[in-house]
């Protein structure tokens, strides 16, 4: 890859939503208010070009926060898994 | 009754291969001879029925177990085979592992270090996420086949070339050299069980070389029973048949062997003896002709048993057939509720429900054993305290049976009205498709349904028939009124709104019954609303003088709840360019009821229509509840059927028929537009066509042709309904949505159109000409699937043949749409099936992930919402501003 070209953000797109790390305590809680283990929610690769850009690494929850046609803005979370 | 057990809980299923000595071990007896009954009708010893095999005629005690037929489960007896053969469903996996294997020590071709990065990995995995080592063990196959020389002996490899089914070849350099399953056998044997695990494969349940057999099972008696003919010829099952091959040429192969036969012979048989087992196994491998039974019909082998369709996991196992449920067709009866089902009277004595004896009821069930299974009102068994079930067709004096009925004594009695049972029309799409009805025994032999209800069975009465089940516990029954009841469901959750509703001839008919020209006398209103089960007043007359007179509007407004407030513009509605007058509408299109009255607009398929939201009928559920749409659809029914059926409505040719001028109006638009055609061919012709952007010539000539044509067909349309009125009942019908559009009336009074054939004018059949009709290269309207005709005067040859083809695409395109997007449902409901709304909100799946936070992430019900809308702000102002108007 050519190294000098320039970093694109990619959350310029209108058509990447809003990607955010959860800290410990907020997945925690989160992870408490559902009654889940991390692994029971949906996944995400860390490899994914948004968790990249947020430096998401195995283990952490990630916070998205998209627009909905059914409830115009909505939260879903992903989990960070290897490969 | 007895307290409900939990069923036992599955911890885990294990598969793996049976290994030679587990076969013998689980067998009885070795089988040896071929034959199967000696000539005095004795299963032979050691043969394929051999009596240790398990029980197949009644009275009979297995000579194994003791049991009876029923309760022997049968038992397995084995086969020694005297060369072995190749598996052919794990064919392809010895493929892969002899790949991966060195040819002389049988290692997996990568170095030690390599090996131990990948049980490493492996182990990884398995703690982590079971079932994902697959993959592993595939990157390691793929790897090690790629090595040509053993890091572990250094021995150089083959490479190994699989030729299906069953064979396999190394290419040496002198060229093909044939592996024997000895061979391979051996080379699966070296193979460690660390290896092994490494290539996929638990030692534990299963070693490489168990996919080599050596021995094989024969299933017991119990699950090839033959079947004796009337004539008493036995007839035996295809697997038998095809075991009896099998040792047949298994024993020619030992016998010839033991005798030293040449090595060409042993290896023919050899060859066939793999056949036998193949086919044994599967009889539908590509590359292996079917065995074929005497009769030349394909025999069913154990894969074709469980495969498909027809298969014992589709057809036993995922589809039961019930007890207590019949089937008939079905036919229309609009005085029944659309709460309710009419069910046969021969139907109603052979369902049961079974009714437990107490001391308020027993006088009744007495009378109804006394009458027995044969007449109506009757029961067909009794069961007593011990258990036992009596049978009323046998008893002789059914007085003294019914003398001897005590409280706790089940009475299965016959079905009678007001049961709740549950009907059901396939294919089942949605859950509207099984939906809760109360029983009305009637007459003859069909079941009855309310015109209401077709829509979300999807059923008409052109020979359909439709599933009856009778709950048979308490709670069934309870659930099945609470929750499956028509009325409960007439709200579709696939968007917000009712999904039952009137259709066809209720629609017409309520447009005229609205209308504003529809004044009824006393007499008429009287017996309208005594059809309609109307107990009240009868409101002031619109009309006083000279006699009083009623409108329609009047009297349908009695069905309407006190308090219902709506406004909605109706199907007849023009959408007027210069803005909506609201109640001052001069086609009464805008309907506007208030307090329950209906003030202005006349009601058709949007105020009462099936799939219509925010109609009158979707208000009335929502506001007033599922009994006041239940009683609303009832009634209203009921009286718009006698209405239409006292006035009369029919179509005829009559109704199409457009006056003379008309007609020449038309003929001179289709001939303007043919040569309008004919101008733009010569256009291009000579080359002064100006082209589309992205489009070629030719598509540029076509799109022309097709708009000019497209036009015409509207204008001639436009002609025709000018001269088609409100008056019209076929105008009627298609202006209210009861039944057909605009577009069809103008096909049949007026021209019926361009016909195409994937999207295009028809330019198929002949080399540059459609029909040998026609010079070649002719683009004209006509040479090209223009009809010009009408429905009316009926279509020329030409125009008939083309009108064909475009039917005929039409006809291919619905049948192949039902079979893939059944097959898709299919597909999304196996995918879909166990994902559930939690008490929180979520939506998870079996083992408890969250596939969404909040079900739709609105958690909004679309059942109870409007139109897919958690609130509609429109209709609730509408609401408010009304209420206060009235206060």
């Amino acid at each position: 890859m050519d190294k000098k070209r320039k970093k694109i953000d990619i959350f310029c797109h209108e058509l990447v939503p809003k990607h955010e790390l959860l800290s410990k305590e907020e997945a925690e809680k989160l992870l408490k208010k559902l009654n889940i283990y991390p692994e029971q929610l949906p996944w995400i690769k860390k490899s994914d070009p948004a968790a990249v850009a947020i430096g998401a690494k195995p283990g952490d929850i990630v916070k998205i926060i998209r627009k909905s046609p059914t409830a115009g803005e909505t939260v879903v979370y992903r989990y960070v898994i290897d490969k | 009754m007895s307290l409900y057990r939990p069923p036992k809980k599955i911890g885990a299923i294990r598969f793996g291969l049976l290994s030679p000595e587990t076969i013998r071990k689980m067998s009885v007896t070795r089988i040896i001879t071929p034959d199967t009954y000696s000539e005095d009708g004795l299963p032979i010893d050691s043969g394929l029925m051999d009596g240790r095999l398990g029980t197949i005629e009644p009275g009979q005690r297995c000579k194994t177990c003791g049991n009876r037929i029923g309760e022997c489960p049968g038992h397995f007896g084995h086969i020694e085979l005297a060369r072995p053969v190749i598996h052919v469903g794990f064919a392809k996996v010895i493929y892969k592992i002899l790949r991966a294997t060195c040819r002389k020590c049988s290692r997996i071709l990568l170095s030690d270090e390599e090996l131990e990065d990948f049980k490493k990995r492996m182990d990884e995995y398995e703690k982590k996420w079971k079932g994902l080592s697959e993959e592993i063990s595939d990157e390691l196959l793929k790897k090690a086949s790629r090595v040509s020389k053993c890091p572990h002996c250094g021995e150089s490899q083959f490479k190994i070339k699989f030729e299906k089914p069953t064979t396999y070849y190394e290419e040496t350099k002198e060229g093909l050299r044939r592996l024997t399953p000895i061979e391979i056998r051996d080379r699966l044997e070296r193979i460690t069980d660390e290896d092994a695990r490494l290539l996929g494969i638990n030692p534990k349940d299963a070693r490489p070389e168990w996919m080599v057999l050596t021995v094989l099972p024969v299933p017991p008696v119990t699950v090839r029973p033959s079947i004796t003919l009337e004539s008493g010829v036995r007839s035996e099952d295809d697997l038998t048949h095809k075991l009896v091959d099998i040792i047949r040429i298994n024993q020619r192969l030992r016998e010839n062997i033991e005798a030293g036969a040449p090595q060409l012979i042993i290896e023919d048989l050899w060859e066939l003896l793999q056949y036998h087992v193949i086919t044994y196994f599967d009889n539908e491998v590509s590359g292996v002709p079917p065995a074929r039974h005497r009769s030349g019909r394909a025999l069913r082998t154990l894969s074709q048993r469980l495969k498909g369709k027809e298969g014992r996991f589709r057809s036993n196992l995922s589809g039961k057939r019930v007890d207590f449920s019949a089937r008939t067709v079905i036919s229309p009866d609009p005085n029944l509720s659309i709460n309710e089902v009419g069910v046969p009277i021969d139907i109603a004595k052979i369902l049961t429900i079974p009714e437990r004896v107490t001391e308020w009821n027993i006088e009744e069930l007495k009378e109804l054993v006394i009458k027995g299974p044969d007449q109506y009102p009757g029961a067909n068994y009794i069961i007593r305290l011990d258990g036992r079930r009596i049978d009323l067709r046998y008893v002789r004096d059914r007085k003294t049976i019914a003398e001897s009925l005590e409280p706790g004594f089940i009475v299965e009695r016959h079905l009678k009205d007001g049961d709740i049972v549950l009907f059901n029309r396939q294919p089942s799409l949605h859950r509207m498709s099984i939906m809760a009805h109360e029983v009305r025994v009637l007459p003859y032999r069909t079941f009855r349904l309310h015109l209401c209800v077709c829509p979300p069975y999807n059923a008409d009465f052109d020979g359909d028939e439709m599933n009856l089940h009778v709950p048979q516990s308490e709670e069934a029954r309870a659930e099945a009124r609470v929750l499956m009841r028509v009325q409960e469901q007439v709200l579709s959750p696939r968007y917000g709104g009712p999904i039952v509703g009137a259709i066809q001839d209720y629609i017409s008919s309520a447009f005229l019954f609205t209308s504003k020209n529809n004044l009824l006398t006393k007499e008429e209103v009287c017996q309208l609303l005594s059809v309609a089960d109307y107990k009240g007043d009868l409101p002031e007359p619109a009309v006083k003088e000279p006699q009083p007179l009623w409108t329609g509007k009047q009297i349908f407004s009695l069905f309407l709840p006190k308090g219902l407030n709506i406004s909605l513009r109706a199907s007849v509605c023009r959408k007027c360019p210069g803005g909506c007058l609201k109640e001052k509408c001069p086609y009464d299109a805008y309907v506007a009821v208030r307090d329950g009255q209906l003030i202005t607009g006349v009601i058709d398929e949007r105020s009462i229509g099936a799939f219509q939201p925010d109609s009158i009928l979707h208000r009335i559920i929502k506001d007033f509840g599922t009994d006041a749409a239940r009683e609303f659809l009832d009634k209203i029914g009921k009286l718009l059927i006698e209405f239409i059926s006292r006035k009369g409505f029919t179509m005829g040719l009559d109704d199409v028929e457009i006056p003379k001028v008309a007609t020449i109006r038309i003929q001179e638009i289709l001939k303007e537009a043919e040569e309008k055609v004919d101008k733009l061919i010569e256009s291009y012709r000579r080359g002064e066509l100006q082209r589309l952007p992205g489009r070629t010539l030719e598509e540029t000539l076509e799109m022309q042709i097709m708009k000019v044509l497209a036009e015409a067909r509207d204008k001639a349309g436009d002609i025709a309904s000018e001269h088609l009125g409100l008056e019209n009942h076929a105008v009627i019908m298609a202006e209210t949505g009861a039944r057909g559009s605009i577009l069809n009336l103008a096909q049949m009074a007026a021209c019926v159109g361009q016909q195409s054939v994937r999207g295009e004018r028809i330019n198929r059949g002949y080399r540059n000409r459609t029909l040998p009709h026609f010079k070649v290269g002719d683009l004209s309207a006509k040479a090209r699937g223009f009809v010009a005709s009408n429905y009316r005067t009926g279509l020329d040859p030409i125009e008939f043949f083309f009108h064909a083809m475009g039917g005929r695409e039409g006809l291919v395109d619905t049948a192949v749409r039902t079979s893939t997007s059944g097959y898709m449902q299919r597909r999304l409901v196996n995918a879909l099936q166990d994902l559930k709304v939690e008490y929180d909100g979520t939506v998870r799946d079996a083992s408890s992930r969250i596939i969404q936070i909040i079900y739709g992430e609105d958690g909004v019900d679309p059942a109870k919402s409007d139109h897919g809308k958690a609130v509609n702000i429109d209709i609730i102002i509408e609401k408010v501003l009304s209420e206060s108007e009235q206060t």
